[in-house]
């Protein structure tokens, strides 16, 4: 009797420390991400948080005093930044906009039941190609095409679409179109990609009903597979836009900003406030309200992933 | 009859007019750049351009290649972005396990942080990074390459890897539990296996990303060994004379590397992307 008891005590005890062990054992598995994630986002994240907060921050050899929101007024009513400003949410809409049509678009091409499968393997490799360029790579390939003495001008010249040679990087008016058509050149092949996956995964039955009723090939694209893609599109645009508001490299290896701020966006106009100016304080601003704007579309992001698992 | 066919051939033909002005869009760039590549520097912006011409040879991939210094870009970018894929790989598969098997009381919150780190500017994290990796005693240095890339890796990695989980039925663990195996044990012996296209995916995903950061690059690397194939373009671009045709062609060559993984793992790649972030 006694001993049976005993045995069920320590009985208990293994278990116990059995569900311990499963208790923690998850938090063992996500330790090396979590000290990561703690090092290199959180931590770095309120540095720049109080950086923005106070002045003669890094290099100044003034002790650095306690300002509060004056670096954000400061921020927020300069010229230069609102002109970042809207530069940025006119190359990331315009962007996501095009990636959108032209991703939907080829995604259906390579999806037409007209083509066979070889053809389709083929051009998929070549609508994919963009993708595999890392930015510096589009800067260069497109400063050789959108040079002055470059192919596209004398394309465009012999077809008698434009009267003269432009400097399509360097003239003020057509800049910042220009880097935004070379971003959306090198964008869009991740929304074809996903949106490839999407459409496969769309049951024919609904397109044989969708017939059945007597719908035409608009009526089933309108009414079947935009619905179906919806959760994939919310999530790609979202994502997307994220991306494009971060964009540094593309721009600053082909028009570095200019000229005169024309293509001036924010991660450049930080990128200069820091290690230009050197002014660490109003670059650390700058750096929160990109964060800012990125953390108010990360919600929806979020939220619509979460939708999703659902 | 006859009318059906003949709109069955018409739309063929606007579907093949479709198809071909879409590849020139996206191929032609391409094309151009590579046949750049072969010319001599003087002729590069020549008039009339012709896609292939007199100069035609391969000094400029010769000149690259001999040039210990440019070679040094591609052993640096090489070693970080392996270090990096294998770093990430581990790391995502411990990840993944633990939100894709287990229920613990954080999961929520700390999935959620980790779809959100992939919202973070990079831009926002360097301003700190450059004080955090100096005082680190780092700085210039691969450690510090590997580690401030994995943050942008790692997340959606993670997010691919408890996706492919996700698909694997749990009795196939549950089986091995009860033969006595440990948790560990299962992952390895089990779940790992078995997901070798899902953490192809993740790898080929990693590596891409890895081999093409720039700003973190461009700001935590100092001397020019240190130096990764993009920063290698960006200081070609700095110089005085503009060698075109060597940009190009070290262009060229920094793109075979993600070229050939993805084409020959484009099938799990693409299925894993789609396993993995977007819920269709």
């Amino acid at each position: 009797m006694f001993q049976a008891t005993q045995g069920e005590i320590s009985q208990r005890a293994v278990i116990r420390r059995q569900q311990l062990k499963r208790r923690l054992l998850p938090y063992g598995y996500l330790t090396p991400t979590l000290l990561l994630l703690a090092a290199l986002t959180v931590v770095p994240i309120v540095t720049v948080f109080l950086y923005s907060l106070v002045d003669n921050v890094i290099v100044n050899p003034n002790p650095p005093v306690f300002v509060g929101l004056e670096n954000y007024e400061e921020v927020l009513s300069n010229r230069k930044f609102r002109g970042a400003l809207s530069n940025t949410m006119y190359f990331s809409l315009v962007s996501v906009a095009a990636h959108f049509f032209i991703g939907l678009s080829f995604a259906l091409l390579l999806n037409s039941r007209l083509l066979s499968t070889n053809v389709k393997a083929v051009f998929r490799v070549i609508y994919i190609l963009p993708w595999v360029f890392t930015a510096s790579i589009i800067a260069i390939l497109w400063r050789l095409l959108l040079n002055p003495h470059g192919v596209v001008n004398f394309v465009l010249l012999e077809f008698g679409i434009i009267p003269e040679l432009n400097e399509w990087l360097s003239d003020r008016k057509l800049a910042l179109n220009a880097v935004t058509f070379i971003n959306i050149w090198s964008g869009y092949p991740f929304y074809l990609v996903s949106f490839l996956a999407g459409l496969q995964g769309i049951p024919d039955d609904l397109y044989e009903a969708g017939r059945v009723d007597g719908g035409n090939a608009w009526q089933l694209f309108l009414h079947i597979t935009l619905p179906q893609l919806k959760p994939i599109i919310i999530s790609l645009a979202l994502l997307d836009f994220i991306w494009t508001i971060h964009q540094f490299t593309l721009i600053w290896m082909t028009t570095g900003g200019g000229p005169l701020r024309s293509t001036e966006v924010l991660s450049t106009y930080t990128y200069k406030a820091a290690f230009s100016s050197h002014e660490y304080s109003i670059a650390s601003t700058i750096a929160m309200v990109i964060l800012a704007i990125c953390t108010f579309v990360a919600i929806f992001y979020v939220r619509s992933q979460r939708m999703a698992d659902e | 009859m006859i009318g059906s066919r003949r709109q069955i051939l018409v739309r063929k033909m606007l579907v093949w007019i479709a198809l071909i002005l879409g590849a020139c869009f996206a191929g032609l760039p391409v094309l151009w750049m590579v046949s750049s590549s072969f010319k001599s520097n003087l002729e590069i912006f020549a008039y009339p351009p012709a896609l292939i011409d007199d100069s035609f040879s391969f000094d400029a991939y010769l000149a690259v290649l001999s040039d210990p210094g440019q070679l040094r870009f591609f052993f640096n970018s090489y070693l970080v972005a392996i270090l990096v894929t294998i770093c990430t790989v581990v790391t995502s598969i411990l990840a993944g396990y633990a939100f894709s098997r287990y229920d613990f009381r954080f999961k929520r919150i700390l999935n959620l942080l980790i779809i959100g780190v992939q919202s973070v500017p990079p831009i926002t994290l360097m301003i700190p990074y450059f004080g955090l990796i100096v005082w680190l005693r780092i700085y210039n240095s691969y450690t510090a390459l590997v580690l401030t890339y994995m943050v942008f890796t790692l997340s959606y990695a993670i997010i691919m890897m408890t996706g492919y989980f996700n698909t694997l039925p749990r009795d196939l663990d549950e089986a091995v539990m009860i033969d006595g195996g440990g948790s560990f044990v299962t992952l390895w012996r089990i779940l790992v296996p078995i997901s070798l296209p899902g953490i192809v995916a993740v790898g080929v995903y990693t590596f891409m990303l890895a081999w093409n950061e720039f700003l973190f690059a461009l700001t935590l690397t100092r001397t020019n060994d240190m130096r990764t194939v993009p920063i290698g373009i960006h200081l070609l671009m700095g110089q005085h004379s503009f060698e075109w045709n060597q940009m190009l062609a070290l262009s060229v060559l920094g793109s075979l590397p993600v070229l050939v993984l993805f084409l020959l793992f484009q099938r799990y790649f693409i299925a894993g992307m789609s396993a993995g972030s977007i819920k269709g």
